[in-house]
């Protein structure tokens, strides 16, 4: 558990590295050294910048400045296939393979063993096949399809893969999210496997307690930018939430004081097999309650549900003391439901339709019944409305016939809003807001919500950005593995208190 | 580590698991081309009692020189439906070959090679066009080879005119590569079985002919894995475009008499004859012989209903219901054979826990073996 010695360089680098996507700065003078033997986490919370680090060492992205370097040599990776040949093998979270074709061919495409005449060597692909399976000790057979491989066994074909590359480092990101506890154990096991080889590993895991298990040092980012490298070694579970979080709260969340009204959303008991269980709690008029909790929880799962989109299987939803049936947004919408979604661009727009048209989607009874003309809408009306709107909100946009596909993120988010208040609901639910929005944007998102809030909606608010959670919410939810693990009040919220709740510590003070 | 883990490894070893998948994906993946067989030798069995003249030399000979251009189109649409696209445009393109090239021989005494070639190569050029619109300008394959059906056959009836090749204007040559045959087997089913195998050969065997299955199957991970995707559906595009273009000849050396839409509407036949015979429609499945036997299929239900003197009509009904049935039955087996895979794994995780790869572990690679 020490340091590794100063002579042999880093096999992989990056030095002061920056990289920035329009406004939004991704990295900031970010220096990451990945020595040989050495199993490497990197921590942070979502947006800090750790994916755009594994796209950097795959020769997705190019730094701004800084640079990488491979054995401390420097060098430029054009592409993802420079990467791999310099020996950066990225393993996904959901890896990508090809499903009709054999476990052998999809680990050796492109560089299958040959005879003289150069048609392949089946029976050398697969006792080669084999012979990866057996050093990594997985049972599968190199001829089946992988099609229907579980998660955790597409994993362990894309780590053949990367050794039959002899891929010296291997990058995985978040690979244990989707796998059982036995078998992370079995990815642990094959992970030592290849640092004893000489190999270097980057771990990104949420689970804290993985990273103590496997690695020997880690990183920590915030904000894109670098908080500490240090051996895992002496280090507490605390100490890690604390370099992950510790910042301080700025000015920028004016969730304005209300009395809570009258309950709006009631959900009790709500489990939906497989994505979340046993989950109860209510929203009142003139409340914004954040649901919080790591990415894959369950909080949309949530929200799709009490919306309608997906069936649950036991529980109830009540919106003012009316009780919905399962699996209908048509009721959702008519109880006064509104679901601002955590994709805008699949599931909240239409990106070639114009702002107007986008805005009048959730309206189109009304303006059926403006025109007076039958089954006809009147596009004065829907023109009318979303210019109306597109005031109320500061809408910045040249013609509201433009296509919404080419405003930006927070004015496009501004539009599926104003499509969503259009319907006067009595509970709005908005997912990851301000995912992907500039900083000044993100304040009038903010101080709209606190707006609407004011004016006695009911607001859930899905968030992984844990500052505005604190900032904006009366109130927050935690989710953990599907459960709902705290409910804290604004007073006694803080990131520590949070970020236990969301990684399934014991809380340190009762929620 | 420990022995037990070893000893577990041993017991639920590869061996026994290994050989239950392969023999479940292998039936799958044969029966395809075992049930169309089966098909084919239950109803000419049944035709053939029905009307024993049926399976004369003459009889049998017919079919498979009407099965041979059709299954020459199917082998390169095949190669195309691999991909993950479509080629619409060679049912244009035999005619527009056939035309040509009939005008070609019969205006002197030309080498019967020399036509092919001509032939395969104005199909070549056709392919190609479809391939760089496809490949290079990522227009959808669909409509593509629908515009370029389009395009080829006007071209074909402007350079006709009106006018037809009749038999009696062509060079006995061209017309002996039509009827005559070695040691009694007509040239032309020779040709497509010979194209058949070697690009069957080339798909299977090639590093780069599992390329066009891996562009198929997964784009996206072709990429990644530094597959040439362009130049694999180039590539197919100008395949399916000479076979046609070699089709076209072989269309002209048996029937002689060529008017300007020959073989109008044998694209839909042929992507029939390709989805009967197990390619899927969305790629990175199937076999050239499946869609060859597809095709052998096809036309032999087509002479059966010509026996049985069932109305001619019937056949294009027959010929969707089976593709319906194909279709219905691939999904089926499909979602059984993934929820089969998918049985297994949880067997086999629940029978072998990690074992950790050590040095000097021959004991746990004997037990593999």
């Amino acid at each position: 558990m020490s340091a590794p010695p100063k002579s042999a360089p880093p096999t992989l680098a990056l030095v002061n590295v920056s990289k920035a996507f329009g406004a939004v700065r991704a990295l900031q003078d970010v220096t990451l050294e990945l020595h040989p033997g050495e199993a490497h986490a990197l921590a942070g919370e979502n947006g800090a910048g750790k994916s755009t680090i594994v796209k950097t060492f795959a020769g997705v992205h190019r730094p701004d400045s800084g640079e990488v370097r491979v054995d401390g040599e420097p060098v430029v990776f054009a592409g993802p296939a420079d990467a791999q040949r310099a020996g950066v093998a990225v393993i996904y979270q959901e890896p990508t393979l090809f499903p009709d074709l054999s476990v052998a061919e999809n680990i050796f495409m492109g560089r299958q063993p040959r005879t003289g005449l150069g048609r392949i060597d089946r029976r050398a692909m697969h006792a080669a096949t084999a012979e990866l399976f057996t050093r990594l000790g997985v049972d599968l057979d190199p001829r089946r399809p992988a099609r229907g491989l579980s998660i955790a066994d597409q994993q362990v074909v894309e780590i053949a893969k990367a050794i039959s590359r002899d891929a010296r480092v291997l990058i995985m990101d978040e690979p244990t999210a989707a796998l059982t506890g036995q078998e992370v154990a079995r990815l642990f096991t094959v992970t030592r496997t290849l640092c004893e080889q000489g190999r270097a590993v980057l771990f990104i895991s949420h689970r804290l307690e993985e990273i103590f298990a496997l690695c020997r040092r880690v990183t920590t980012l915030r904000d894109g930018a670098l908080v500490a490298t240090e051996d895992v070694a002496g280090l507490t579970d605390d100490d890690l939430v604390r370099r992950m979080v510790g910042r301080d709260l700025d000015a920028l969340y004016p969730k304005q004081d209300v009395t809570p009204g009258e309950v709006a959303l009631k959900v009790s008991r709500l489990t939906r097999e497989g994505a979340f269980t046993d989950v109860s709690f209510e929203v009142r008029r003139g409340e914004i309650v954040a649901l919080a909790g790591l990415v894959g929880a369950g909080r949309s799962e949530v929200a799709r549900a009490v919306f309608g989109v997906d069936r649950w299987d036991a529980g109830t939803v009540e919106v003012d003391g009316r009780t919905l049936p399962p699996g209908s947004p048509t009721a959702a919408m008519a109880a006064g439901i509104a679901l601002v979604p955590e994709d805008r661009r699949q599931q909240g727009l239409v990106m070639d339709m114009s702002i107007e048209r986008n805005m009048g989607l959730t309206q189109l009874r009304s303006l059926r019944r403006a025109s007076r003309r039958g089954p006809l809408l009147s596009r004065r009306v829907e023109r009318d409305r979303a210019a109306d709107w597109a005031v109320r909100l500061q809408l910045k946009y040249a013609r509201l016939s433009d296509a919404v596909g080419v405003l930006s993120g927070g004015n496009q988010q501004k539009v599926v809003l104003a499509k969503w208040l259009a319907t006067e609901p009595a509970v709005l639910i908005v997912d990851e807001p301000t995912r992907g929005i500039d900083v000044g944007t993100k304040a009038e998102v903010h101080r709209l919500l606190s707006e609407l809030a004011a004016r006695d909606l009911a607001v859930l608010m899905i968030s992984s950005d844990l500052p505005e959670v604190l900032g904006m919410a009366d109130r927050v939810l935690v989710m953990h593995e599907g459960r709902l693990t705290a409910d804290i009040a604004r007073a006694d919220a803080t990131e520590e208190t949070v970020m236990a709740a969301a990684t399934g510590r014991p809380a340190e003070r009762a929620a | 580590m420990s022995p037990v883990t070893a000893v577990a490894v041993k017991k639920s070893g590869p061996a026994r698991g290994g050989d239950s998948g392969r023999r479940l994906v292998d039936l799958v993946l044969r029966a395809r081309e075992l049930s169309i067989f089966g098909a084919l030798v239950v109803l000419v069995l049944a035709t053939t009692i029905a009307n024993p003249r049926f399976l004369s030399e003459q009889g049998v000979k017919d079919i498979f020189l009407n099965a041979s251009v059709l299954a020459l189109l199917a082998v390169g649409q095949a190669m195309v439906v691999v991909t993950r696209n479509i080629d619409l445009s060679v049912g244009s393109v035999v005619g527009l070959v056939a035309f040509v090239t009939g005008d070609f021989a019969s205006g002197g005494d030309h080498n019967v090679v020399l036509v092919v070639l001509l032939g395969m190569l104005i199909g070549a050029a056709c392919g190609l066009v479809n391939g760089l619109l496809v490949s290079l300008c990522r227009v959808p394959a669909l409509v593509v080879t629908l515009g370029t059906l389009y395009v080829i056959q006007g071209l074909d009836h402007s350079i006709a005119h009106g006018r037809q090749i009749s038999a009696s204007d062509l060079p006995s040559s061209m017309l002996a590569l039509g009827n005559d045959s070695v040691l009694g087997v007509p040239y032309l089913p020779i040709i497509t079985v010979v194209v058949m195998l070697l690009i069957g050969y080339y798909l299977r065997s090639y590093s780069s002919g599992r390329e066009f299955y891996a562009v198929g199957s997964n784009p996206e991970a072709a990429r990644l894995a530094g597959v040439r995707i362009a130049r694999r559906v180039l590539t197919a595009y100008l395949v399916s475009g000479a076979l046609a273009g070699l089709a076209g000849v072989l269309w002209l050396a048996r029937f002689g008499t060529v008017v300007a839409d020959a073989a109008h509407g044998w694209e839909l036949k042929v992507v029939s004859a390709v989805v009967v015979g197990g390619v899927a429609i969305t790629g990175g499945v199937g076999t050239v012989w499946g869609a060859a036997l597809g095709a052998l299929l096809l036309t032999t239900i087509g002479s059966v209903l010509v026996v049985l003197k069932v109305n001619s009509f019937w056949q294009d009904a027959i010929t969707g219901l089976l593709l319906l049935l194909a279709i219905s039955v691939d999904r089926l087996l499909a979602v059984r054979v993934t929820r089969a895979l998918r049985m297994r794994n949880r067997s086999s995780a629940d029978a072998a826990p990690p074992a950790p790869p050590a040095p000097g572990k021959e004991g746990v690679r004997d037990g593999a073996r």
